[in-house]
């Protein structure tokens, strides 16, 4: 796997592959994780995106700020329409009228992958295209304005699961959409953050190493939806690994691997600084009977951790 | 050599030509009554006779989806839907169009639930009219298949979406004989495929799909409305070319025995086969009636039909869609509203026919131009839009 300077000296080889000037808010996960996962690419790659926070920050006509192919259709279907563009590269190699080698990345948004473009990405990964999804997820709509998704956890605050006198933000935990793509018995499947580049460039490389679909879900903090200074983005990510609110694993060939573990001098934490970090949790330190919620999502956590430590023996 | 004709059905046909055509790329999903065409299809690919990759979507929206990747990735590109299919691809029709990829598609005329039914009508293809796709209706089996040979180069050279439509059982699952075109020529008469642009030139990477704000997307839009204008000028030249290479000639209208007719019906589909022979027998005894069979109905061809109908007295529209409206179907108000080009125009009436695959048979049409002689001969329409063959 690439070394930093190896990914450093690729840098200065390739150009930045997401240019500056893109409109993204202060301190958003995604472009991070993009420049990181095309670094991570040895051959050319095209990219297909739903329509979301990255597509319409990156794409503003006249101005791109992809220096690779890129396409964007719709909101649904990054992996349909990535498997088309796959398809094509595979008549066209066949026949002789094609002769590079390259690489597909699908991606979107948790709205565009674990709600609306779920049955696509699901299609997409039982045919075998040999494409690397890239779930960016942070946890809401965060490109309409904050509204919640199947990925939003339980007691966050957000637009349509607003923290109200009544009610304490969203009802429901979220879809554990890591696990359903294992499911789908594909190559390789991950879970990563922003903010940890070598778990990250390592996976994509693998992701895209994998001879079939693969999938990477990599939670990418969001301080407009979340309410954190845009300067804590990495060290967001960082916490979510610590609390294991989001454990970093891969799934390679069927075989569940940890890839970071609490350890004696550096315990798991609380899932209580998790909640204090972000103002989508703030209701809960302020409602005199929040308590029972905060021991629901802590209990929650700590049985997804011992699972997936069974998974990971 | 005397020509060779064979015993097919629609579906079969259809599947045929996509044979000869031998796309890059299929991307279909099954539906009744086009899912032969692609089961038909698929079988090619097993048996190695076509170079195309078939995706086997898990819906129409994928199979929609899947065909304007491979076609921004510089693919001929085909599928093939009917009814709810096409209803559900419904937003990446438009996406397609806008991006201006040549997607071709032979698509099977069935109506759209609720309640659902799997028979004829045009809603579902009426429904998608004003989605930026060129439209081509066939009257019957040998129609469709010359259409669909001639939409491949169509598209293309209009860098827009094309369907090829077949009335849904009454041509798809209907055997009729016709003439196939060798292998060989149709690949001449297609000709290689060389994209505009595609996703996998990386040595020249560029967006596709990029986010319109209010400063460019009515320019975008005014160059698509542009192609489909142009698409006026394209679709005879490719017509023209068939014409002299296969002997049958086809143009965005067809006349039936209309230049002496004082009153006479305008249809689309199978429908212009059963009308006529109520225009022949009527003929026979002396009434003055003809029909236009409307082939091209997108880019509409108001200029044709205007000049077609000028001299007629009484038209009836007829309709197998109503637009749910309160006015009728949807060739209606779009033919009504050409003719107002004209200082004198004639009566024109609607009669919204077989919807749900209600037959439409000889009797029927016969009603209409005993309706039609009796509107020229009073003067009066008792109305505006009727309903045929409904128990009211």
């Amino acid at each position: 796997m690439a070394t930093l300077k190896e990914l450093a000296a690729r840098a200065e080889e390739k150009g930045e592959l997401l240019s500056g000037g893109h409109r993204a808010c202060l301190g958003c996960g995604h472009p991070i994780v993009i420049r990181q996962a095309l670094l991570a690419a040895k051959e050319p790659v095209i990219v297909g995106c739903v329509t979301g926070c990255l597509e319409v920050t990156t794409t503003i006509f006249p101005y791109t700020a992809w220096r690779v192919p890129f396409i964007h259709s719709a909101f649904e279907n990054s992996a349909a329409t990535v498997s088309g563009i796959e398809a094509a590269y595979r008549a066209l190699k066949k026949q002789g009228k094609y002769d590079k080698e390259l690489r597909f990345m699908a991606m979107g948004g948790d709205g565009g992958t674990y709600d609306i473009g779920f049955q696509s990405l699901s299609g997409a990964a039982e045919r075998g295209h040999r494409m690397l999804y890239l779930c960016l997820d942070n946890e809401a709509y965060m490109n309409t304005g904050i509204q919640r998704s199947s990925a939003t956890p339980k007691g966050a605050h957000t637009t349509t699961a607003p923290a109200g006198k009544v009610i304490p933000g969203k009802q429901q935990h979220r879809k554990d959409l890591t696990a359903c793509m294992v499911a789908h018995r594909i190559p390789y499947v991950a879970q990563t953050i922003a903010g940890n580049w070598k778990d990250l460039t390592t996976k994509v490389e693998k992701a895209l190493a994998a001879d079939g679909p693969s999938f990477i879900n990599v939670l990418s903090p969001c301080p407009t939806g979340w309410g954190y200074k845009p300067e804590l983005t990495l060290e967001m990510g960082q916490l979510a690994v610590d609390t294991c609110f989001w454990p970093i694993y891969e799934v390679e060939d069927g075989k569940w691997k940890l890839n970071h573990q609490p350890t004696e001098k550096k315990p798991k934490k609380p899932l209580v600084e998790w909640l204090k970090s972000q103002r989508r949790f703030a209701h809960l330190f302020k409602a005199t009977d929040s308590e029972e919620l905060i021991a629901e999502l802590q209990e929650r956590v700590d049985q997804d951790w011992e699972e997936l430590l069974a998974k990971c023996e | 050599m005397g020509k060779k004709f064979v015993a097919k059905t629609g579906n079969e046909t259809m599947a045929e030509a996509m044979r000869q055509i031998n796309p890059d790329v299929v991307a279909a999903y099954p539906i009744t009554p086009a899912t032969e065409i692609v089961q038909i299809f698929a079988q090619f690919v097993a048996d190695g006779v076509v170079n195309t990759e078939f995706v086997a979507t898990e819906s129409e929206h994928s199979a929609m989806s899947a065909c304007i990747g491979a076609a921004a990735a510089g693919a001929r590109v085909m599928t093939s839907t009917s009814s709810q299919g096409l209803a559900l691809m419904w937003e990446m029709l438009y996406i397609a169009a806008g991006l201006r990829l040549p997607i071709v598609m032979p698509e099977v005329n069935r109506t759209l639930s609720s309640p659902i039914n799997i028979h004829c009508d045009h809603s579902d293809t009426m429904g998608a009219r004003d989605v930026g796709w060129i439209q081509i209706f066939s009257e019957n089996v040998q129609e469709a298949y010359d259409n669909l040979i001639q939409a491949v180069v169509i598209a293309e050279e209009a860098k827009l979406p094309i369907m090829v439509t077949t009335d849904g059982f009454i041509i798809s699952h209907g055997m009729e004989s016709m003439e196939m075109i060798p292998d060989k020529e149709v690949t001449d008469f297609i000709g290689e495929y060389k994209p505009a642009y595609s996703v996998l030139d990386v040595d020249n990477p560029f967006t596709v799909g990029a986010i319109d704000f209010t400063d460019y997307y009515f320019e975008h839009k005014r160059a698509q409305i542009e192609a489909m204008s142009e698409a006026k000028k394209i679709i005879p030249q490719v017509q023209q070319r068939f014409g002299e290479r296969f002997g049958r000639k086809y143009a965005a209208i067809e006349e039936y025995r209309l230049s002496d007719a004082e009153v006479a019906i305008l249809v689309l589909g199978s429908t212009a086969g059963t009308a006529k022979v109520v225009i022949d027998e009527l003929r026979e005894k002396g009434h003055p009636v003809g029909m236009l069979k409307l082939r091209v109905f997108r880019p509409f061809p108001f200029e044709e039909i205007v000049r077609a109908l000028s001299s007629v007295k009484v038209l009836a529209v007829l309709d197998r869609s109503d637009g749910v409206a309160g006015i009728g179907g949807p060739v209606f108000s779009e033919v009504r509203s050409a003719m107002y080009e004209l200082d004198i125009r004639p009566r024109i009436v609607n009669y919204v026919y077989g919807l749900g695959g209600r037959n439409i048979d000889l009797a029927l049409i016969q009603s209409v131009f005993t309706d039609l002689e009796k509107i020229a001969k009073t003067g009066k329409a008792e109305k505006m839009v009727s309903y045929l063959g409904v128990r009211e």
